[in-house]
């Protein structure tokens, strides 16, 4: 659903990602994994057509970003940034609405705004000001709000880029959050998820990929991909991997 | 309800306003004049020819050309305040009516003094047209210098506009000191704002700026509910910001631009009236843009009545109005923001 052919991004003379190929089918959630630098954020702003690549292309459906009238992408494809502040004071629930306004339906759509704040576990701060939100609540909020953008249930090509989104949260949300993309996935939705958490990604995703320095590095299921060696040459750790006993996947401990 | 309640409010300013001054005209006569002489012949309402000369010419374009400007400042608030993603964004701080006082001070004063073979530049219907040129250019380099990354950086926004006002200052002080005493009443409203100078064919000059931004405005209120989750968040969800921002920009320099060439620099109701619009139907932009729209306009019919009207027959600049009361309410909000930034 999603394909990157041979990106690559250089500015002042650094190449930051360098001829990247990679395609997040449907069904997928795919987590995009490296040490700070390694490229997966610039990778991920040129998956998203946020910054133009120097070279390559991206295709969504088999069509170019660039050649997709931009609501028509955004009822399909929605992405989730790190995090946001908002300046005004709109409720949660009608950041959650904004969701819909590649769709234009968003006074007919308050059930399912509050549907997928119930599946964020955010439909209590519904009607607080996002202002005052905590972080926290904040990411779940957002979370509402891309899942409501391209629809809680099934039908077109859908697709879900999340930068980091789980950096805010606490255990249980971090892995409902992650959960909820899993699902997505599962419904035929095409996820593609910037992780740090080696073993959050090991349990949740259905492909990692690994990058090192604007590289893939590997490209595989967890087990294949998260090795003590591999581990060790692209972040610089010492790393143990066991099986995890709560499911069945590898399970990374670390140190120096 | 709100909007209704802002409507009410608005026909009773005008109507308040048409009715005191330093002729007093008696309500009944206010109506009459309004409701046209047929119709008041039949409500067998006073038919008094005397006042005929203040309502018409002076006081009816005068509280028309309030509506425009207040509006129309008003309204460029709100777009500079979503585009800019920060309350504290105003026409006046971020330069665009010092740019629109560029241009008019080009037109009045520099043009035949640069250029004395060509008279017509310093024909008066140029004058709005010099003045959305001015406010074009100098907030176009406003938003450029100040956008790091797609996100406004604030401090250099309102550096860039102290900057901007300085250098607007010292060549309308320039003006100021090569101009003939004519000129110089023409100039010297710009420091404080006034719509002394109303009348219709200023109202029909300025007329069209400012309903361009008032009426065409909140088409775009979705795409900057859209912005306030940030530029890239709101392209992800279908906007053409840039496309959005350019437009945006262009209809502010002509509303402010039209307003400053005609009124001068009138502070604090592009800052405040949003604000206050903010509290009473909160941020959805849809509604935030008209209910400016009204409320700026009955801001600035009120604080010119009171203008012309506290030491009558003398005249106060409106600036003196809108800033007084402006400030305090000013100060009030940073304090607020401060607050919350504190305990938030």
């Amino acid at each position: 659903m999603l394909t990157a052919r041979s990106l690559t991004f250089s500015v002042a003379g650094k190449t930051l990602v360098d001829s990247v190929n990679l395609e997040v089918r449907a069904g997928e959630m795919v987590a995009l994994l490296g040490p700070n630098g390694a490229g997966k954020s610039t990778l991920l702003k040129m998956l998203c057509g946020q910054s133009r690549p120097t070279s390559g292309s991206v295709l969504f459906e088999n069509r170019e970003l660039g050649q997709w009238p931009p609501r028509e992408l955004a009822r399909r494809r929605a992405v989730l940034p790190q995090s946001s502040a908002v300046p005004f004071e709109f409720t949660a629930l009608e950041i959650v609405l904004l969701g819909r306004s590649p769709h234009g339906d968003a006074s007919a759509c308050g059930d399912m705004a509050r549907r997928a704040m119930e599946k964020t576990e955010s439909l209590h701060l519904a009607d607080r000001t996002v202002t005052t939100l905590s972080g926290g609540e904040m990411q779940r909020v957002q979370l509402a709000r891309v899942l409501v953008q391209i629809g809680l249930d099934g039908g077109a090509p859908r697709c879900l880029m999340l930068d980091e989104p789980i950096s805010n949260l606490d255990p249980a949300h971090q892995h409902s959050a992650l959960q909820i993309a899993r699902e997505l996935a599962g419904d035929g939705a095409a996820v593609l998820v910037v992780l740090h958490d080696l073993n959050l990604a090991a349990q949740y995703a259905t492909r990692l990929v690994l990058m090192k320095a604007g590289r893939i590095v590997t490209d595989g299921t967890p087990a294949e991909v998260l090795t003590e060696e591999r581990i060790g040459e692209v972040f610089g750790v010492r790393a143990t991997v066991v099986r995890n006993p709560r499911c069945d996947a590898p399970a990374v401990f670390v140190g120096l | 309800m709100i909007m209704a309640g802002l409507g009410l409010g608005l026909v009773a300013t005008v109507v308040a306003s048409l009715c005191i001054g330093a002729v007093k005209i008696p309500l009944g006569d206010v109506v009459a004049a309004l409701v046209g002489d047929g119709l008041a012949a039949k409500l067998g309402l006073p038919d008094n020819a005397a006042y005929d000369k203040v309502f018409w010419q002076l006081r009816m374009p005068r509280i028309l050309l309030g509506f425009l400007v207040g509006g129309a400042l008003s309204v460029a608030g709100v777009l500079m305040q979503g585009m800019f993603r920060n309350p504290l964004a105003d026409p006046a701080l971020i330069g665009a009516s010092s740019g629109g006082a560029l241009g008019a001070v080009f037109v009045i004063v520099l043009a035949n003094r640069i250029f004395p073979d060509i008279p017509q530049l310093s024909d008066l219907r140029l004058l709005p047209l010099a003045a959305f040129a001015g406010a074009l250019l100098v907030t176009g380099i406003v938003q450029r210098l100040s956008n790091v990354g797609g996100y406004t950086a604030v401090a250099t926004l309102l550096l860039v506009g102290v900057a901007i006002n300085a250098l607007a200052n010292s060549v309308i002080g320039l003006a100021t000191f090569l101009s003939t005493d004519a000129q110089l009443r023409a100039l010297s409203f710009w420091t404080l704002g006034s719509l002394g100078g109303a009348d219709w064919r200023v109202v029909s000059l300025c007329a069209p700026f400012c309903l361009a931004l008032i009426v065409l405005a909140p088409i775009w209120g979705g795409a900057l509910n859209a912005i306030a989750l940030g530029e890239a968040e709101a392209g992800h969800l279908g906007f053409s910001v840039e496309k959005v921002k350019m437009i945006l920009i262009v209809l502010t320099a002509a509303g402010v631009g039209a307003s400053v060439a005609f009124t001068g620099i009138i502070l604090f109701v592009g800052l405040v009236v949003p604000h206050l619009m903010r509290t009473m139907i909160g941020p959805d932009h849809r509604w935030l843009i008209p209910g400016a729209a009204l409320l700026g306009a009955i801001v600035l019919i009120g604080s010119d009545t009171l203008a012309r009207t506290l030491f009558a027959p003398a005249e106060i600049p409106i600036g003196v109005i809108t800033a007084g009361f402006g400030t305090p309410f000013f100060l009030f909000m940073l304090l607020r923001q401060r607050r919350r930034a504190l305990w938030g």
